[in-house]
């Protein structure tokens, strides 16, 4: 028999169970506790989806690219979209890229907890893991595009300045943003099965919504900051300023973007805290 | 010191929550067409109702109860994974939970990939999996297969991987549902040797089972739920056996008689009453060491020449294990004159294993007919109390029957050489 350490003398930590309440800390600390698990999962989560598709890497790069072809064609090429001085299919592919990830975070976050109910039916674990989890798997992704990025950069000679050192941030912006909403929308989804059904909708929405195809030049001065509440619109231009040079630094609308991000995220942060009690008695 | 205190805990779940969630379209629904109306509360029912019970730190102690019982619904409280309605649970020290062997297994990754993940899941350090590897790996006896795919493994070698990496999971407190029942013979021993190391390392290990006997021999105290109540909490000997005896008199009453009764008349014979029994009492829960007699009443109408009555038993499965024939020894088909008959048939002592069986009743005449279109079934279950392998309490046979065999064994004076060095070469 194998040997079992002994317990009895150690300092336990107590914990008391209660019934569910309303307002439940945050307890971020236990998160932390759980940072090995969220690396399992990351790690899972990417390597049965490269193991399972032949494509693989491909697949990663392929969406964004087809994208691009698509509105360099038709609003590019044809609708003659203006894009800051910039050719056209660099700037499309600079805010595409921000974009997929964004899309794909959101629509992994929102169904994440469907996807591991298994999970959370049989062990306990800090839950907020999962969402986040599916969040990152896409930072992959994300990177394998982006090389395709810095490939037509080269081609068109288009040198970043300085503000490329601010680039991270934008990312994580574009994380947050996605985990703000998947927070919510995971949550919802749990209760209300059909909260699937409304993602494409949404994300396309979205997508129309933030200057991917277009620059958010076109949008009258006055509006700019109240255009800015969507917060990809500060991450697509703080991507273009940062590695594209010609743009615009993003400004007030930035500002208006890091703000209802951290609204969303806090907000979310309660809702799942206090929607995670119940999710092994309903999913 | 207590590891565990639950106070009048409770869980109610709305009837139906389990099956079906609601979508947003129907609350807005809802909403729209009934605005000003109060939400009518679901029906619902207490799954667990006003438990209360003490574990002291480093005891075993077995759950037991049948099925809906609550078992389930105390163990996901205790392990964090649904909240209580009321009442409150102290736990000191950390809690690991295995209701389920594998959970977040995944088929695509390889055993190797696949014991990081799940060890991460039950709630095991990168550091700690590391360290046990080799030990989780040995337990689980798949050194061959670690870097295969989990999905080409076979059934028994993907539970014993994932009963493995579990087994290793060393909080000091441990709620593990019915996870025992895995993986063939030499497993499943392994696998409660190492439940009964665990606790003997004062970690607290609080285990759901139907094996009364694994209850009996790991856990000094039990805890016996039936309908969400508390019904006993105590030694685990007393507690099983109360438990016994009541799923033994809610069985026998009046069921038997009313399923004899539907069964369709014939016109030369009719069975007037059956009975099981054990020490002259009617049972369905029976111990292992005494002798278990069927008794059946009938009356013959007219002289039958042929007619016999055939006794099966069958495991909880339907394989067939023993017929027998009330009057099968005869030489020749005997005729059997009209009047009123008792036959009892008597199983000894030390024969049945620690299953539940039945019994099943058919009376023929032969070349004729069956006199009921379907043998009358008695379900019974037996309880170890003999001597068959008493020395290993530990270990339930999952041999279909287990009957006393005369063992003989004789120490030698002086060892056979030649016998000696075959044995050595033969384990090299």
């Amino acid at each position: 028999m194998s040997t079992v350490a002994d317990v009895r003398s150690e300092e336990l930590p107590t914990l008391l169970i209660t019934p569910p309440s309303r307002w439940i800390p945050l307890e971020l600390s236990e998160l932390w506790q759980y940072r090995e698990l969220l690396y399992f999962l990351v790690w899972r989560d990417i390597k049965v989806r490269y193991k399972q598709t032949a494509l693989g890497a491909a697949w990663a790069v392929m969406q964004p690219l087809f994208m691009m072809v698509v509105f360099s064609l038709f609003f590019g090429r044809l609708a003659k979209v203006p894009s800051d001085g910039i050719p056209y299919p660099v700037f499309t592919f600079c805010a595409l890229i921000p974009w997929q990830l964004f899309a794909n975070a959101l629509t992994e976050s929102s169904n994440s907890l469907i996807g591991n109910q298994n999970l959370i039916t049989k062990v306990y674990f800090a839950r907020l893991v999962i969402p986040i989890a599916a969040v990152l798997s896409g930072l992959l992704d994300f990177l394998i595009a982006f090389t395709i990025l810095l490939g037509m950069m080269l081609y068109y000679g288009i040198v970043p300045g300085w503000p490329i050192v601010a680039l991270p941030a934008f990312i994580l912006l574009a994380i947050l943003t996605a985990l703000a909403v998947g927070l919510w929308l995971s949550a919802l989804n749990v209760q209300f099965r059909d909260v699937r059904y409304t993602m494409n909708f949404l994300v396309q929405f979205w997508l129309f919504a933030t200057p991917v195809a277009y620059p958010s030049s076109i949008v009258p001065e006055q509006w700019r900051a109240l255009y800015g509440i969507n917060p990809m619109v500060g991450v697509v231009e703080g991507f273009r300023w940062a590695l594209l040079g010609k743009s615009q630094p993003p400004g007030a609308m930035l500002w208006v973007s890091v703000l209802v991000v951290s609204a969303l995220l806090v907000g979310g942060l309660y809702y799942f805290r206090r929607m995670e009690q119940e999710f092994a008695d309903i999913v | 010191m207590s590891a565990i205190s639950c106070e009048l805990l409770s869980k109610r779940y709305a009837i139906g929550q389990r099956e079906r969630y609601r979508a947003l379209r129907d609350v807005i629904a809802e909403t729209v067409s009934n605005p000003f109306r109060r939400k009518r509360k679901p029906e619902s029912i207490w799954a667990l109702k006003d438990v209360s019970f003490d574990v002291s730190q480093g005891e075993p102690v077995g759950i037991i109860g049948r099925n809906g019982a609550g078992k389930s619904t105390l163990l996901k409280i205790l392990s964090r994974i649904t909240k209580p309605t009321e009442g409150q649970v102290l736990i000191r020290g950390r809690v690991g939970s295995l209701l389920e062997v594998g959970t977040g297994f995944h088929p695509e990754l390889t055993g190797r990939e696949n014991i990081f993940l799940n060890g991460a899941i039950i709630g095991m350090r990168k550091a700690e999996i590391v360290r046990k590897f080799d030990e989780i790996v040995a337990f689980a006896e798949v050194e061959k297969f670690l870097d295969t795919p989990v999905k080409r493994y076979s059934s028994g070698m993907y539970v014993r991987l994932a009963f493995a990496v579990a087994a290793h999971l060393e909080t000091e407190i441990l709620v593990i549902d019915e996870v025992l029942a895995v993986g063939d013979v030499a497993f499943q021993r392994k696998c409660l040797g190492k439940i009964d190391a665990l606790s003997h390392s004062g970690r607290t290990v609080l285990f759901v089972s139907h094996n009364m006997q694994a209850v009996r021999s790991l856990c000094k105290e039990a805890i016996w739920l039936e309908q969400g109540q508390l019904k006993a909490f105590g030694p685990s000997a007393k507690v099983i056996e109360k438990y016994l005896d009541a799923a033994g008199r809610n069985e026998k009453s009046g069921d038997l008689d009313a399923r004899l009764q539907a069964m369709p008349a014939d016109s030369s014979f009719r069975m007037n009453y059956v009975s099981l029994e054990q020490d002259g009492v009617t049972a369905s829960t029976v111990l292992s060491g005494k002798p278990l007699d069927l008794v059946l009443g009938y009356s013959i109408f007219k002289d039958t020449p042929g007619f016999h009555i055939c006794v099966s038993i069958l495991d909880i499965e339907g394989s067939l294990l023993i017929e027998t024939i009330h009057n099968g020894h005869a030489e020749e088909p005997p005729l059997v004159k009209a009047g009123d008959y008792v036959s009892r048939v008597s199983f000894p002592a030390e024969f049945f294993a620690s299953h539940a069986y039945e019994v099943g009743i058919l009376p023929s005449i032969a070349s004729v007919r069956n006199c009921w279109p379907r043998p009358l079934t008695i379900p019974f279950a037996v309880e170890a109390s003999g001597k068959v392998n008493q020395a290993y309490p530990g270990y339930a046979t999952p041999a279909k029957l287990a009957p006393l065999l005369d063992w003989k064994t004789e120490r030698l004076s002086k060892p056979i050489e030649s016998a000696a060095a075959t044995v050595t070469n033969a384990s090299r």
